[in-house]
Parts: structure tokens; C-alpha cells; sequence
């Protein structure tokens, strides 16, 4: 391995675009989700679901279902004796959070329209589901609790009267406070009284989304042999482990999860399901494997959802364009009970408003609230989607209250790439970035001036399409998290990763790694990181994950961490197998560890042409039979890294938005971005990842929306009515990266999975907003429907249109694009 | 129970069914094809897609009693002596999955629509694809990776295997699901 050494010396892999290697299976149908595993005598569990927001549960009559063939047993909460049991909620915001009990199955009240009352064990999935609907249930209808604002008003129906309360927590972050910046009250009063100075103030909905995985949530408990095993369609299997402990009380030492091939999570498989706790409760209580799939229509109703805050935003500015303050309330709903970090992702956007601005003042009070709607918890971006679309389209409101150019206004306020590292006004350091490189950059690609052009002759020629362009300048921070960090906002974990190294005797490489891949590419991404670091070919690394066993310590995937926490942790767990290697290496060379060097896979005597690769080295160690006193014959290491700080990827996304002004319809008619994410150790997979995240952010700003009716139930608990954008709905797009290498760690990596949904929905929506602003339209709500555009232009003309009933359409109530006079939402 | 006889991926299978059986039910759960999957209940996703006698059918909407007498592709049977077909290469050179739980039933709705137009525009590609949800990659390389697999199954271009070419073309179009 001398002359012709390892092709990393002529081509890194850091940086090349691999195809990926877990393709081959997924490819050819040698997938294994967790669906396709039933080992002998699997029995299957269906839940009895409530069809009713909020009830009391009179009665349970099993007796049909229990005589129906197949069925093993038909149990509610009180015949397993888990009445007690409740989920956990890792992330108690502030000290008086009300958290009410998260039961496993309803036990006296249900408190979401889909919420489990009972379950069926059959020997198949089709026995299971004939007998669950032979399952009786008496209720009794209670009031249902939909609208955020009527759940706060006095005497408003209680969604858990026991909290006295549908408050859950009102959370503070205030600069004045935390002395990171001025005081905002104080900013809106001087802008005021000052002639010089506006005050901008809007309302904006961030309406509710389901994180639509494509593969069903899914688990299998099996309790033979001494651990019980839990294959689980989750991003999580290591939380999931700790948490079935702190749930069920079985000890963590008798519990394997294992996460195989997992169908996309995006968020929505961060949970601790009850589907899980049942299906491990059964399994010990039957000595059997029990296996629960959800339909698609369970997991639209029951999967966590995603977003719904009602954002009242205030900016204040001088008249030269200078921002003063910011002032942020939200009203966030919580649904029914708290999910796993459900409370804390209104305050993951807390620190992001001021966004790549210089803010002198920022005050950020939210109010989680409970309502009889499913519960929300983290979705692609959590709480970083909200804060950005908010502080963008508050930035092109103030550059029309202005009459500036809504680029340059942007521009006069940013963090210049002179000034980082930045310390912004929400506490946070912004290590690196450049704004400017990736603005210039999109405008030119985007031909702005160009598209401006054409939007004022369109608009001069009262062209029936108008032309809009949307622009959203967006950072967020990413790599979840410095421990401490987490420790300071009472998040129940810490935020490391941990990667394991093991040298195998014939030169392969395994590496383990805590985070859990599901579709982001981790087996061919840190292939190419160890390749490098290692000089070690990219074939001869396996990256082995997902499971307790195999991987026993980490923290998973979400946050887009899993390169910059996990990522960083197994190039520290390689430093230390080169230093170990080093030491042998000298020792079987005769030579003083000081003069060893080592590069592209050979440590070889500095001033010699005596050289040893790595792998002979590896070898030497298995055999044992001469190695270094005082030390163990093993190259294999472990680390656990713990991030010093956030990474800050940055980017600038622009839209060009038709809107036809007859019929509202909007066309999406070119997008470009370019992002700064750091160091790309693969830019295909980061390509996929921009792509994949620009299509769920558009989703949100004009396609999707989770809709209750004013009883309470889910209107979109199908994919015929909770409409995912298809192949048709949707352009290529133009996407493009630039680098600033992040300095926190040692890769220069930021994180790329949640860049593009965060960036983009905003973007949009600027874009729809600006082809029809000339027309007198200031906003117009999510998804930018063509009823919800067409309405918009014909209020501003001063139409009317036909009324639509407020309890449908509140902000509580999902928004509520059903318009009982339009059921389908078609342009009129 | 009624019995079925169905060659599956070149295998021939007798078998009784209940008559209510989903053809993707049976795939998976009695022949163990789990290369197959199913990703909703309304046929919205194609996740299920496969071949039957030729043509893409969502085999979630397909009685397992409706193919009898019929010949099924799936994706486990697309790959020849290890020779992956132009459209599953092209899926991997394209980086068009991630999760991967779309790319089967995405793949064979590809090769159908490439048999009925084989040199699609992108405009032709992405409406072709449009009973195919992909959450993963916003679509953008699935169409780049059928444009790519079209090129390279172009007459003479001399990358599809014998066996796979019959697949995409369609031997038969009786006895169809629908």
C-alpha cells in the first residue's frame, strides 16, 4: 500500500458526491421495516379508537369482539392495569408547567377525537380490525375545545379540569432580562412618540401540519429470550429504551430496541407512543410477540401533528430602515396531552426571530395551550419554521411600510461577514456565515432585477397573472444541543452523541454511531468521513446503527444533528484509534512516537522509507503477540461528544410566484436558494436533503393543513384530503451551495436536514403576497389556497364574498379551509 | 377460501385465499414479499405498486383472487442474476430515495410509464409519477433518475436486460386488476 496508496490522497471523500450504499437494499426490495418482521406466533394489536374530541367513557361492551375468530383477548386500560401509567414529557419548560397525566389508553375520558379506549390481540392484523369494530363504547359527549383564544377566555370548557386551567405554561425569553439586548417595551414607546420611527404589527397563523412519514408508525415486542426486544418505526430507539423504563418500570438492562429500515420521520417518530407501552405490556403479559402497524388513516388522526401557533408580531424601526425592537407573542397548541419534547418546540424558535438580523431588542412570550385536538410535537424544523416564516414576513411588511426595496432592507440590517462571530440578542453566538456571499449569489442565479422588471410591466399592463417575488434570508441554529445549553432550559437530556471504532483483524472497519439514520444517509456520509480520517477505502466501513445492542449509548436523530454532534463524535473516536495505532506502530518500527507520521492510511518513520498501514497495524494488535508495554492490544475507541455550541446554517431563497387574479390560482414558477451549511461531506445527499425540505416548507405555504370540524374531528384523516404535494404540484428547483465552514467543530459542518422547510415557506408566501400587494392585499393565510388568494383580492376591492362561519375558520380550529358553502376548496 | 394460481416474480404459487385477501396482503404476508409496501389505505400513495401481467397496479386495490391466472413483477424480481435493472440503477445514481419506503412502488411505476413513453418530457415524467407520494426527496431526482434511466433504455442504448425489457413493455394486458 506504498505506491499506489489508497485514492483518498488523490480524492478525498469528504466532499465527493458518493452514491449511497444503503440504496442497494432499498433498491431491490431488501428493505426491513419494521412491518415486514413477525416472528412465529406473532399476535397483532389494534386500537379501538374514539371517534369523539371529548367524551366520557359510560361503558365498554367486549363481549362481541371477544367471541370474534382469531381474537386472543380484547383489554381496555383498567383490565392490563395501566390506568396509572402515563407518558412522559421530557421537557417541563418552566417549573409550574401543567402536565396533565398522557394515559395509554383513554381511562375515564377521552380528549382527542382518535385517542385509544381499548385495544384487540388477534392472530392476524384482519381478525384483529373485524373484532374492533364490535367493540362497544357508551359515551357521553363533552363540550369540545378547539380555539386557543375561547380555551383562555374565563369559563372556557376544561380540557383536564383537574389543571383548573388550559394554560399548559406561559414561557419569557426578554433581552433586557437575560441582558443580551435592550428592552422591547421601551423600543415601542420611543418608536411611538417618535415622528422618525414606525411600529409594524400583524397577525400571522402557522397552521397545523402532520409530518406524513411515508412508512406507518409501526412496533413489534418481542419478549423471548432474556431481553425484550422492540423493533420500533422510530427515530429514537435509544430514548425509546430509557423510556419504556421510566414508563413500565422494566429495567433498561432487559430492554433492546431495535430501529431497522425506518420510513422517513421528519420529526413525527421522535415519540414515545402508547401503541409502544401496549404492545410491551401485552408481550410480557402473553409471553408472545405483539405487533402493531397503524393504517394511514390512524396516523394522520393519532401521529403527533406538527406547527399551530397563533404569532402576534411587533417590529419597530426607524425611518432610515434601522430595526429597534422586536416583540413576539405566540399562542401555541399543545393538543391534548404534551408529547415528548411537545411544549419546548414554540421555544426552539424563541431564539430565532432575530434571525441573521442585528435586533437591538427582543421580547418573546409564548403560551402553550391545551385543546381537544391531537397532540403537536416536534416537526421538520420545530419552532425554527415558525420563528422564520414570522420574522420574513415581517420584514417585507416593514419594507412596504417603508417603501423600501424589501433586499436592501434586509441587507441594511444583517450581520455583516466582517462582524461574526456574532453575539445576537437572543444570547446566542453565530460562529460564521456570510450573507452577503449567498445573497449575491441567488439574486444573480434568480435574475432578480430581471423578474422585477417583469413584475412592474406586468403590473403597469394589469396582466390577469400577476407575477410576485418572495424572498426569505433565513439562519437556524442546528446541532442539537450543548448539554448545558439544554440543562439551562430544564430539557430532560443532554444533547451529546456517542461512536464507536472498532478495527476488525482483517483491516475492515466498523463504526457505531448513536444517531439513527432514517433515509438522511448516515451509512454513506460517515463511510466518507472515517474513509478520510482513517485512509481506509470508503468500501471496507460499515456504519452500524439503530440498535441498543449493537450501538448501546446515543441520543438519535432530530434537530439536524446527527453530522454535527454524531459526525463529530466519530471523527474524535478515530483521532483516538490513530493514536492508539501510533504507539504500535513505533513499537514495530523501532522507532520514537515522535517521529511517526501518519497520512492517507500509513503511519510510516519520518526521514525513512519504513512504513506500516493501518491495517497492519490493526492486525498486529488482534494477534497480540508484540505490542507496547502498559498498553491493550486494541485500536478500537469510543467517544462521546458534547457540542460546545449550535452550528448556524444560513441560506437565501427566492420565489417567483404567479398568481392568476380571476381564479387565485398560484403557480410556483422558479425557486432558487443557496445555502451555507458548512463543510458538505456529500453533496448529492445534500442536494436531496435541500430538495426534500423545499418541497415540505412550500407544502405548508400552499397545500397542507390539518383540519378540525367544530366538533372536533379530523377532517384530513386521508391522503385524498390532507394533500401532500406529487411529482405534478411541484418544479425542479435550483438549488445551490456556498461554504463557510463552521468553527465550533471540527469538521467545519453545520447540518442540512431541516434548511430547506425552515426557508422556504416564507418565501412563498412573500411571493404570493407581493404579486397581489399592488391589488391591496397585506395577507393572506396558509396554505395560500386559491379560494383563500381569490378571497383575499376580492376583500381588498372592497368585494364581498360569502361568509364563512368564524367557528370553523378560528385560528384555533386549524384554520379551517372547509367552507361549508365550498366543501372542496375550488376557486369560485 | 378460494384458491388462486399466480407466478410471482417467475414463481408460480397455488394457494387458497379468503376472498376479501388484498394482492398486496397476499404478497407480503403469504409469500413473504416484503419488498412490497404499503404506505396508506386509499390508494393514494403507490407505495404497493407492482406489475400485473405487465402493467403498474396499486396492489393494495387488487384482490389477491383477481390475479389468479396472472403474472405479478414486483420489485424484488426486477434485479436479474444480479444485474440491477436500468431503472433501479438509475434510482441509485440519481439519488432519488432516501427512506427508500416510496422507491419501490416509485420504481415500478417508472418502468410502466417508460412502456408506454419511452423518451418523456419532465412535464410527462412528473405526471406520470403523480399516484406515486414521495416525502423524502421533493421529487426533484426521482424525475431526474427516470429521465436518466430513459435514456439509457432507449433502443440500442444496450442497458436493459432481456427479461427486464419484457417487463417494462408488457407481455400481456388480460386479466388485468381494475
Amino acid at each position: 500500500m506504498t505506491a499506489s496508496a489508497p485514492s483518498a490522497i488523490s480524492q478525498p471523500e469528504i466532499g465527493r458526491p458518493r452514491t449511497r450504499k444503503e440504496d442497494a437494499r432499498l433498491i431491490t426490495g431488501r428493505s426491513r421495516y419494521t412491518d415486514s418482521i413477525t416472528p412465529q406466533a406473532t399476535l397483532h394489536m389494534y386500537v379501538v379508537r374514539s371517534p369523539l374530541a371529548h367524551a366520557t367513557v359510560k361503558g365498554v361492551d367486549k363481549s362481541a369482539a371477544e367471541r370474534s375468530p382469531g381474537v386472543v383477548g380484547v383489554y381496555t386500560a383498567a383490565d392490563l392495569g395501566v390506568e396509572a401509567i402515563g407518558l412522559p414529557c421530557a421537557w417541563p419548560i418552566t417549573p409550574d408547567m401543567k402536565s396533565p397525566q398522557r394515559p395509554l389508553l383513554a381511562n375515564t375520558t377521552v380528549h382527542f377525537a382518535g385517542e385509544g379506549v381499548a385495544v384487540v390481540l388477534a392472530r392476524s392484523a384482519a381478525a384483529a380490525r373485524d373484532a374492533a369494530d364490535l367493540v362497544e363504547v357508551d359515551y357521553d359527549l363533552l363540550e369540545p375545545v378547539l380555539d386557543m383564544e375561547a380555551a383562555l377566555a374565563d369559563g372556557a370548557t376544561l380540557v383536564h379540569p383537574e389543571l383548573g386551567t388550559n394554560e399548559n405554561a406561559t414561557w419569557v425569553f426578554d433581552s433586557a432580562a437575560a441582558g443580551t439586548g435592550g428592552d422591547v417595551a421601551e423600543a415601542i414607546a420611543a418608536a411611538e412618540a417618535d415622528p422618525d420611527s414606525v411600529v409594524v404589527r400583524r397577525r400571522f397563523l402557522q397552521q397545523r401540519l402532520i409530518p406524513a412519514f411515508m412508512e406507518p408508525r409501526s412496533c413489534l415486542a418481542d419478549p423471548s429470550g432474556e431481553q425484550l426486544t422492540v423493533y420500533a418505526a422510530t427515530q429514537v430507539p435509544h430514548i425509546l429504551r430509557t423510556m419504556t423504563t421510566v414508563t413500565l418500570g422494566v429495567p433498561e438492562s432487559k430492554i433492546r430496541v431495535i430501529a431497522p429500515d425506518v420510513g422517513g420521520g421528519f420529526g413525527g417518530k421522535i415519540g414515545v407512543l402508547p401503541e409502544e407501552m401496549l404492545c410491551v405490556t401485552l408481550a410480557q403479559k402473553l409471553g408472545k410477540p405483539v405487533k402493531w402497524t397503524e393504517t394511514r388513516s390512524e396516523s394522520l388522526l393519532a401521529a403527533h401533528h406538527g406547527r399551530d401557533q397563533i404569532q402576534d408580531i411587533t417590529i419597530t424601526a426607524k425611518r432610515d430602515g434601522t430595526i429597534t425592537g422586536l416583540d413576539v407573542r405566540l399562542l401555541a397548541d399543545m393538543g391534548a396531552y404534551l408529547g415528548l419534547v411537545g411544549p419546548g418546540v414554540p421555544i426552539l424558535g424563541a431564539f430565532m426571530f432575530n434571525a441573521i438580523y442585528k435586533i437591538p431588542a427582543l421580547k418573546f412570550t409564548c403560551t402553550n395551550v391545551f385543546t381537544t385536538k391531537t397532540l403537536t410535537d416536534a416537526y421538520r424544523g420545530a419552532g425554527r419554521p415558525e420563528a422564520t416564516f414570522a420574522i420574513e414576513r415581517m420584514m417585507d411588511e416593514l419594507a412596504v411600510e417603508l417603501g423600501r426595496e424589501p433586499m436592501e432592507l434586509r441587507q441594511q440590517n444583517w450581520i455583516t461577514h466582517e462582524e461574526f462571530p456574532f453575539t445576537t440578542v437572543a444570547g446566542l453566538t453565530y460562529d460564521s456565515g456570510d450573507y452577503e456571499q449567498a445573497t449575491s449569489q441567488a439574486m444573480a442565479t434568480f435574475d432578480y432585477e430581471g423578474l422585477r422588471r417583469e413584475q412592474a410591466e406586468r403590473r403597469e399592463r394589469g396582466d390577469r397573472v400577476q407575477l410576485g417575488i418572495g424572498i426569505s434570508t433565513f439562519t437556524e441554529m442546528c446541532g442539537l444541543a450543548p448539554s448545558r445549553v439544554l440543562g439551562s432550559l430544564d430539557y430532560g437530556a443532554g444533547g451529546w452523541e456517542a461512536a464507536s471504532i472498532r478495527m476488525l483483524a482483517t483491516g475492515k472497519v466498523e463504526v457505531i454511531t448513536g444517531a439513527s439514520a432514517h433515509g438522511q444517509g448516515h451509512e454513506t456520509a460517515f463511510s466518507q468521513i472515517v474513509a478520510d480520517h482513517l485512509g481506509v477505502p470508503f468500501e471496507d466501513v460499515e456504519v452500524l446503527h439503530g440498535d441498543t445492542q449493537i450501538s448501546p449509548k446515543g441520543l438519535d436523530t432530530y434537530g439536524s444533528r446527527s453530522l454535527v454532534v454524531g459526525g463529530v463524535a466519530i471523527v474524535k473516536a478515530a483521532d483516538k484509534v490513530i493514536a492508539k495505532a501510533r504507539k504500535i506502530a513505533a513499537h514495530l518500527m523501532e522507532a520514537s512516537e515522535d517521529d511517526i507520521e501518519f497520512e492517507a492510511g500509513r503511519f510510516s518513520v519520518r526521514g525513512t522509507d519504513q512504513g506500516r498501514t493501518i491495517q497492519d497495524i490493526a492486525f498486529a494488535a488482534f494477534m497480540a503477540h508484540d505490542y507496547p508495554e502498559g498498553m491493550e492490544p486494541s485500536l478500537d475507541s469510543d467517544c462521546v461528544y458534547d457540542p460546545t455550541n449550535f452550528s448556524y446554517p444560513h441560506g437565501t431563497h427566492l420565489a417567483a410566484m404567479e398568481v392568476d387574479t380571476d381564479t387565485g390560482r398560484v403557480e410556483l414558477r422558479r425557486y432558487v436558494c443557496v445555502d451555507d451549511v458548512g463543510t458538505v461531506i456529500n453533496p448529492l445527499i445534500v442536494e436531496g436533503q435541500v430538495h426534500g425540505g423545499l418541497a415540505q416548507g412550500i407544502a405548508q405555504a400552499l397545500y397542507e393543513e390539518a383540519t378540525y370540524d367544530e366538533q372536533g374531528t379530523l377532517v384530513t384523516g386521508t391522503f385524498v384530503d390532507y394533500t401532500l404535494p406529487s411529482a405534478a404540484d411541484l418544479p425542479s428547483f435550483d438549488s445551490a451551495i456556498v461554504s463557510t465552514p463552521a468553527t465550533s467543530n471540527p469538521l467545519g459542518v453545520k447540518g442540512v436536514g431541516e434548511a430547506g422547510t425552515i426557508a422556504s415557506t416564507p418565501a412563498i408566501v412573500n411571493g404570493v403576497i407581493d404579486a397581489v400587494r399592488h391589488l391591496g392585499v397585506t395577507n393572506v393565510e396558509m396554505p395560500c389556497t386559491p379560494q383563500r388568494v381569490w378571497r383575499a383580492i376580492q376583500a381588498a376591492a372592497g368585494k364581498a364574498t360569502q361568509e364563512t362561519p368564524t367557528d370553523t375558520h378560528s385560528p384555533g380550529a386549524g384554520l379551517g379551509s372547509i367552507d361549508p358553502n365550498n366543501p372542496q376548496g375550488e376557486a369560485l | 377460501m378460494t384458491q388462486v394460481r399466480v407466478t410471482v416474480d417467475g414463481v408460480e404459487y397455488v394457494d387458497d385465499v379468503e376472498p376479501r385477501l388484498l394482492l398486496v396482503q397476499y404478497l407480503r404476508e403469504r409469500l413473504g414479499k416484503t419488498g412490497t409496501v404499503i404506505g396508506c389505505d386509499t390508494s393514494n400513495c403507490g407505495a404497493c405498486t407492482v406489475h400485473l401481467n405487465g402493467r403498474s397496479v396499486k396492489s393494495c386495490s387488487v384482490l389477491a383472487v383477481q390475479a389468479d391466472g396472472c403474472e405479478v413483477a414486483t420489485i424484488e424480481g426486477l434485479a436479474r442474476e444480479g444485474e440491477l435493472h436500468p431503472m433501479q440503477r438509475a434510482f441509485n445514481d440519481n439519488h432519488a430515495l432516501q427512506c427508500g419506503y416510496c422507491t419501490p412502488g416509485m420504481i415500478m411505476q417508472a418502468i410502466d410509464l417508460l412502456g408506454d413513453n419511452p423518451d418523456p418530457s419532465e412535464h410527462e415524467v412528473r405526471h406520470g409519477l403523480e399516484g406515486n407520494l414521495c416525502r423524502c426527496t421533493g421529487y426533484q431526482n426521482i424525475v431526474r433518475a427516470v429521465l436518466d434511466a430513459a435514456g439509457k433504455m432507449k433502443p440500442g442504448a444496450g442497458a436493459v436486460p432481456d427479461d427486464a425489457a419484457g417487463i417494462a413493455s408488457g407481455a400481456s394486458v388480460s386479466g388485468g386488476g381494475e
